[in-house]
């Protein structure tokens, strides 16, 4: 309890330390860059009333990060939705490993930035290009995984299933989806983190409303501490998200 | 009647392709089980005892030869061989009595849940784990978990028991009560058992027959000695009995001379 109280007061430490070296490099070699008085006196609004709808694009912090959270959840579904069972193939079939293990390998490292106009030139909308880049970007982590999962299934227990001769169906629920199910959640942690990374990146490209979208008008109007509280809104729903996820995973080992 | 046809094991030979070459660990290993035999498999270390189970089993394939059961050759593992590996390899995510019912189910598939249930509550109760069938297999001892191991086996009601190691991970007393344990099974119902185990006093306790293999490389059958001790049998039977110590002697005598030497000896 003690300890707890000890980390929640050096954590809060930390964080006035890194507001004072913005206050000073606001104040000294970045006169651009706005303080963090300056940038919560021009952010209350958005903060003090999250939820207000003044227009397409002048929406209260909450609803943005709202639209984003919606569109993150839709492209990770889709990503978890090809990537799982992508990662139970390649896992459980070296044919299959051996065919499309270099092909995954050089799709993994392309950057969301390259994916989106691919995206626009195939689906003509801004929306389901964002969608197909999200998931496209978010979905190797759970691929990946899913496969090590798969390929890390003790022989013990492979044994047990052949030799009660369980058919394909109950192999697949009883021994390999419990097996693998730690992994894959590992897997989806990092991409539903991945998934919120790319969002900005595709939201600042399409012009949607959202917090990437948001960040990317108000660069354009110039308002540059609306450009630091979408910074700011997107690490900490970042943050909660990631340990949404870390508690559903230590829920799952537990149990 | 087809139940009497013996289970057979003929000029099995199992070769390992190795990054050195070709491996031959069994050459020519040929055994004769008749049904309700209790045979042990016995040899030293990585002589390739396991390897012959595991392929009666059906989990390996044989390179050449094979085994044959109601005359017809073995390819893959089927329910009338039940299998208890040296650890109990337990299910983790399901407790004891839900690892059973997933064999019981096998067994029976055509009957209702209801009597799966039952039916792993039974064998559970048989090896004396039946208070144990809600716990989670990671909070039993591994002597339990074995037990259960032995349940899930015989729920699949099967005419043969291969026993690979099965208390080779187990303290002295533990193992004292399921070999007890597999002996009365065994005096129940008389299924055929092979038993691989490198501990001579239970191979001499339980078996009917033991195979003593020659070390590997190309492992075969080195001697076939017959254990003509009176059943039921006593564990006080390893201090007094002249006729337990007589093969015992024989054991030690042909593990000693390291296996090969005394096949050619022989031959």
């Amino acid at each position: 309890m003690l300890k707890t109280l000890e980390n929640t007061a050096l954590a809060f430490t930390g964080i006035v330390c890194m507001a004072l070296l913005w206050a000073l490099l606001s104040a000294t070699v970045a006169p651009d860059l706005p303080s963090p008085l300056k940038t919560w006196e021009e952010s209350k609004l958005y903060i003090l009333h999250p939820w207000d709808k003044r227009g397409e694009m002048d929406q209260g912090i909450l609803r943005m990060a709202a639209y984003s959270l919606f569109r993150v959840a839709k492209g990770f579904f889709l990503a978890v939705l090809i990537g799982t069972p992508l990662g139970f193939l390649l896992g459980a079939s070296p044919l299959f490993h051996k065919m499309f293990d270099p092909t995954i390998q050089v799709l993994r490292p392309i950057s969301p930035l390259a994916w989106l106009p691919l995206g626009l030139i195939l689906f003509r909308q801004s929306e389901p290009a964002a969608l197909f880049t999200i998931a496209l970007c978010s979905m190797w982590p759970t691929v990946i995984n899913t496969m090590q999962g798969v390929r890390s299934i003790p022989q013990d227990y492979l044994n047990v299933a052949k030799v009660l001769r369980l058919s394909p169906w109950k192999r697949f629920t009883k021994v390999w989806l419990p097996a693998t199910l730690p992994f894959m959640f590992s897997g989806y942690r990092l991409s539903l983190g991945l998934a919120w990374l790319v969002i900005v990146a595709a939201e600042m490209l399409t012009g949607t409303p959202g917090v990437g979208g948001f960040l990317w008008q108000e660069y354009n109007s110039l308002i540059y501490s609306h450009i630091l509280l979408c910074i700011l809104t997107i690490g900490v729903v970042g943050f909660a998200l990631d340990r949404l996820m870390g508690m559903a995973e230590a829920r799952l080992r537990a149990a | 009647m087809i139940s009497e046809r013996p289970l057979e094991i003929t000029s099995l030979t199992k070769v390992f392709e190795t990054p050195e070459g070709k491996h031959v660990a069994v050459k020519d290993f040929h055994v004769r089980i008749r049904p309700g035999e209790f045979v042990s498999l016995h040899g030293h270390s990585g002589c390739g005892k396991s390897t012959v189970l595991s392929i009666v089993a059906g989990l390996q394939s044989a390179t050449f030869g094979g085994v044959v059961i109601d005359g017809r050759e073995i390819t893959a593992p089927g329910l009338e061989r039940g299998v208890v590996f040296q650890s109990p390899c337990l299910l983790p995510w399901f407790n004891a009595i839900d690892n059973v019912i997933l064999a019981a189910r096998q067994a029976h598939p055509e009957l209702p849940s209801a009597q799966h249930r039952a039916a792993a509550m039974r064998y559970l109760s048989l090896v004396g784990v039946g208070e144990f069938a809600r716990s989670m297999p990671a909070e039993l001892s591994q002597g339990t978990q074995q037990r259960v191991a032995i349940a899930r086996a015989l729920s699949l009601e099967p005419r043969f028991l291969l026993l690979d190691e099965p208390f080779g991970m187990l303290d002295s007393m533990t193992r004292f009560e399921l070999q007890d344990l597999v002996l009365e099974l065994w005096e129940r119902d008389r299924k055929t058992v092979i038993l691989v185990t490198h501990d001579i006093d239970e191979a001499i306790y339980l078996s009917d027959r033991i195979v003593l293999m020659t070390d590997g490389p190309e492992a075969r059958v080195g001697l076939d000695l017959a254990i003509d001790l009176p059943r039921p049998r006593e564990r006080r039977m390893a201090m007094e009995d002249p006729e337990y110590f007589r093969l015992r002697g024989e054991v030690i005598r042909f593990l000693e001379h390291s296996g090969n030497q005394f096949a050619k000896e022989a031959a």
